[in-house]
């Protein structure tokens, strides 16, 4: 099936090429902090995080979204999304693969990665988090492969591919719950210690998640002659109610959140909301992402609310703020602010660098070439069926 | 026969990945493997020095001066390869000094005098009995001797850093790139590190196993006591059941063994 991939319109092959322009730049960065060693990040003793384990977070949500369209689907026989699944689960795919390429490229002796299979931690929440990633990985696989598979050849899925697709119902909300763990675990951490916090990631990846898709299934409309969602499905404004409501409650803990830090009290519990919010010390580097997210999410959740969320120029404004509110979130300030102010409590701050972006875009560039290709194949076979 | 240490963690490993699962099996388990393995590999070492649970007592009162705390800095740094990067931000730290508003940070006391307020406070892993950072690490590069030690195996260490995120006191660091060209003397009898990996001080596991006291306790001219806290004779003990010592953070549950001593004069 791959096959269809490898041809295309002009537009196509250009758009391919300059994802590969940009892949070839961040291997060359990768190549540099191969060498080096992660010194050549904005990392420091202080904030030894940065936006490689922020964008690995991030995505983690991205590709456990796809539940939203699967859950619906299949379980309850929601049959608006049965154009749109698909493209879900490519999505997750590529989501997924990414999550790996940053946790690869964030290591400081990625030869010995293996380590963590060959020495098994059972007390480690990151053992689980790479068990659960490629088991992901491998389900909506399976899954997504052997359906457009089956669809090509006009058949019906085999029985066989019914049981793993109910399987990735638990495993997705289980990848983003783990990935939570992660960090909700950690005594000294007063910004992770909270026990909403995989709550939160799920009400922002059910956010975030589905607001993407939609942005791509738009595009898929604009490109190609396989509409995601015919006139009259109405699967883009099903989808659209979930994204309000993950968006709303996405708030609502965040806002819990805050309660609990300032009407307790307690310093360093309010500290990092601080400094996200007004700055600590004369340090302010997250305080315009903060106050940005802060207007984008309530924008997102107005124009989602109203009957605008059926106005086709308004809509996308309203997915791209949901979007960027929460990548903003999950994708720059919930790892940065764990780290500062440090446990000493003084405050570090962390800038990536040129050669960090570099290699963060071309992981991003090998997703986005990733989910084009899925994409090609998923358009191609559902063209020839028209 | 004698069980070493990776003979040890494989067999727990075994153990839990049979099913046993569930952390409390595994500390079980652990345990008892952990006193066969104290038995036969530091029990037989006629000149090592062993204990239950090695603990450390820092008397303030014999930190009086910069000086105090530079010699044992130095001692350690010397010993161990630890590199002089020259900036804050790729820096390794074994043990270093902070001031005693930010070691004890949450408990911010504006009125202290300034003389105090500039004190030097020794600080280093605290050897916690329930170290996150052990819970935290992937590859069991991190790991919780028998004796209380917590030790790293820098070859098994990938570098995820997960044990600096989850160490509440930053008492770890991290090669952010390759350390050996900032060693000032390179001490042949102790490994260089490689960029990549995490290290920390190891309260200097290699001099213990050679029958010698840590660095920093030989030069501190009795600023550091070492002994072990499971001795009701040592006199780390005797010092911690009878005098006001506190601890970092211990509101966190992560048990310490480092305790410091304050308004000490004559300790024991
Ligand atoms: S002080 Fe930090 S590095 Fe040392 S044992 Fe405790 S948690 Fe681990
Ligand atoms: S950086 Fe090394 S020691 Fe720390 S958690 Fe990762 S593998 Fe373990």
């Amino acid at each position: 099936m791959l096959e269809k991939a490898l041809t295309g319109s002009k537009k196509y092959w250009a758009w391919v090429f300059c994802l590969l322009a940009v892949i070839a730049v961040g291997v060359l960065a990768y190549l540099r902090q191969y060498s080096y060693g992660l010194g050549l990040t904005g990392m420091s003793r202080d904030v030894t995080w940065g936006l490689y384990i922020a964008q690995f977070t991030f995505l983690v949500g991205i590709a456990a979204s796809a539940v939203m369209l699967v859950t619906p689907y299949y379980l309850h026989d929601f049959k608006k999304f049965g154009k749109m699944v698909i493209l879900g689960e490519f999505l997750a795919i590529a989501a997924i693969i990414m999550c790996i390429l940053f946790i690869f490229v964030d290591v400081g002796q990625p030869m010995r990665i293996l380590n963590v299979l060959l020495y098994p931690q059972l007390h480690s929440v990151m053992f689980y988090d790479m068990c659960v990633l490629c088991g992901y990985l491998a389900i909506n696989f399976i899954v997504g492969w052997t359906t457009i598979g089956a669809e090509r050849k006009g058949t019906p899925s085999p029985k066989w591919v019914k049981p793993i697709i109910y399987l990735s119902i638990p495993w997705a909300f289980s990848i983003h719950t783990v990935t939570a763990f992660l960090y909700a675990g950690l005594p000294g951490r007063h910004f992770w210690l909270t026990a909403i916090m995989a709550a939160r990631f799920l009400a922002s990846a059910f956010a975030a998640g589905p607001s993407l898709l939609i942005l791509l299934c738009l595009i898929v409309r604009k490109v190609s002659k396989f509409d995601p969602d015919p006139p009259g499905v109405g699967a883009i404004q099903s989808l659209v109610k979930i994204i309000r409501y993950a968006m709303i409650a996405n708030v609502f803990f965040y806002i819990c959140e805050v309660f609990t830090a300032f009407y307790s009290g307690l310093p360093e519990e309010m500290a990092p909301f601080k400094y996200a919010f007004v700055g600590l010390d004369g340090h302010a580097s997250l305080v315009p992402f903060m106050w940005t997210a802060t207007v984008l999410a309530f924008l997102g959740i107005a124009l989602l609310i109203f009957p605008t969320r059926k106005n086709s120029v308004l809509l996308p404004i309203a997915l791209i703020s949901v979007f960027l509110a929460n990548w903003i979130d999950k994708g720059i300030v919930l790892i940065l602010a764990g780290f500062v102010p440090n446990s000493f409590g003084r405050v570090t701050e962390y800038f990536p660098s040129g050669n960090e972006i570099a290699i963060v875009l071309g992981v991003y560039a090998i997703g986005m070439l990733v989910l084009t290709i899925f994409y090609k194949v998923a358009i191609s076979v559902r063209e020839q069926n028209l | 026969m004698s069980i070493n240490r990776r003979q040890f963690l494989r067999r727990a490993g075994i153990v839990t990945a049979l099913g046993l699962g569930g952390s409390f099996v595994i500390n079980a388990a652990g345990s008892k493997l952990a006193e066969a393995a104290a038995e036969s590999t530091y029990g037989t070492s006629t000149q090592g020095l062993a204990a239950k649970h090695w603990a450390m007592v820092v008397d303030m009162s014999k930190f009086k001066s910069k000086d105090d705390f530079k010699r044992v800095s130095q001692a350690c740094d010397l010993i161990h390869n630890v590199p002089d990067i020259g900036n804050t931000k790729d820096e390794i730290k074994w043990i270093w000094e902070d001031d005693y508003e930010h070691t004890f940070s949450g408990g911010e006391n504006e009125y202290l005098t300034e003389s105090f307020k500039e004190l030097p406070f020794v600080v280093m892993c605290n050897h916690c009995e329930n170290p996150p950072c052990v819970k935290a690490c992937p590859t069991g590069a991190t790991f919780k001797r028998p004796d209380g030690i917590v030790d790293m195996d820098y070859h098994r260490c990938i570098g995820c850093r997960f044990c600096m995120g989850a160490c509440p006191f930053s008492a770890r660091s991290f090669n952010f790139r390759n350390p050996r060209p900032f060693i000032k003397e390179n001490n042949p009898d102790y490994p260089t590190r490689t960029q990549g990996v995490v290290e920390k001080c190891i309260f200097c596991v290699e001099r213990l196993a050679k029958g010698q006291k840590p660095a920093c306790v030989e030069v501190s001219k009795g600023g550091l006591i070492f002994g072990d806290l499971d001795d009701p004779n040592s006199e780390v003990r005797k010092i911690i059941s009878s005098k006001f010592t506190i601890r970092r953070k211990a509101e966190l549950g992560t048990q310490p063994s480092v305790y410091y001593l304050v308004g000490g004069g004559e300790h024991a």
